[in-house]
């Protein structure tokens, strides 16, 4: 009984989190008119500032999907790999980033190129 | 009219057209942004907990979590329907990992009709190349700073 509590509970905190870091990313777009390839980059740029201060951990481990999933976890990824490499040295410190974060850029690269290859555009054909 | 005249006379209307503005407009599109958002990382952590059961741990139980999720977003965007899911949500279906995947899956599909060399593959990263070029140059600095501090 406990344990399901503590799964529900973690939806909650994941939801909370990863809410709140999108409903910033809209106060930013409503305030500034940023589009949303600078808000990517910026919040992309804050995970990775945040987690080299060490901030960004403690908050994966409170919220988990919550935080991995919003673009700043992408930037905690880069970091965190960045990290863990410069313990074994600077080759490792500098390919560290992108060979944590291969999987999520394979992928996006991988499955557009199918997608583009099934689906036709939908703004110019509908 | 002169121009100083004028410039009070479009602030004025400009003021009045405001009164007529919703005033919880932050709060309608920020309580969008949080549901979607909210919604899509619930869908992250389920993944997790299911591949969790499925006998999968650390970096490779994150790296498929953000595969599958990466694959929804490419696919929904094929289909036409994430399009229609960022038109209320907002940032709410940016941030998220799947709007990362939108963006390198929309302009795919949409310059397709200019090759797939030229038009595919090099628009393809129109949005996620600054997140890379970004975030690969962030991400070394932060080692190197690391590396020096541990000699």
């Amino acid at each position: 009984m406990s344990e399901l509590w503590e799964i529900l509970l973690m939806f909650v905190k994941a939801f909370g989190v990863g809410g709140l870091i999108c409903a910033g990313a809209q106060l930013v777009i409503n305030l500034t008119d940023l589009t949303s390839g600078k808000i990517l980059v910026c919040f992309m740029l804050g995970g990775v500032a945040l987690t080299a201060l060490g901030l960004y951990q403690p908050l994966v481990d409170f919220a988990g999907a919550g935080a991995t999933v919003p673009i700043s976890g992408f930037g905690y990824l880069l970091a965190n790999g960045a990290m863990r490499g410069a313990q074994k040295g600077l080759y490792e410190a500098l390919t560290g980033s992108l060979a944590a974060a291969s999987a999520g850029v394979s992928a996006a690269v991988v499955f557009s190129f199918l997608m583009s290859l099934i689906f036709r555009s939908h703004t110019k054909h509908s | 009219m002169t121009g100083r005249s004028r410039e009070n006379y479009n602030r004025n209307y400009i003021e009045y057209v405001n009164t007529f503005a919703p005033p919880t407009k932050h709060f309608k599109t920020c309580g969008r942004a949080f549901l979607v958002g909210g919604f899509i990382c619930c869908i992250g952590q389920f993944l997790r907990y299911m591949l969790e059961l499925a006998g999968l741990s650390g970096d490779m139980l994150a790296g498929t979590v953000s595969v599958i999720l990466i694959f929804l977003g490419t696919l929904l965007t094929g289909l036409g329907v994430y399009d229609r899911i960022g038109r209320n949500a907002g940032a709410g279906s940016i941030v998220p990992i799947t709007g990362f995947a939108n963006s390198v899956a929309s302009p795919a599909i949409e310059f397709k009709t200019e090759g797939y060399v030229y038009g595919t593959a090099a628009k393809m990263f129109n949005v996620a190349g600054p997140i890379i070029v970004f975030g690969v140059s962030a991400g070394a600095a932060v080692g190197l700073v690391y590396w020096l501090l541990g000699l």
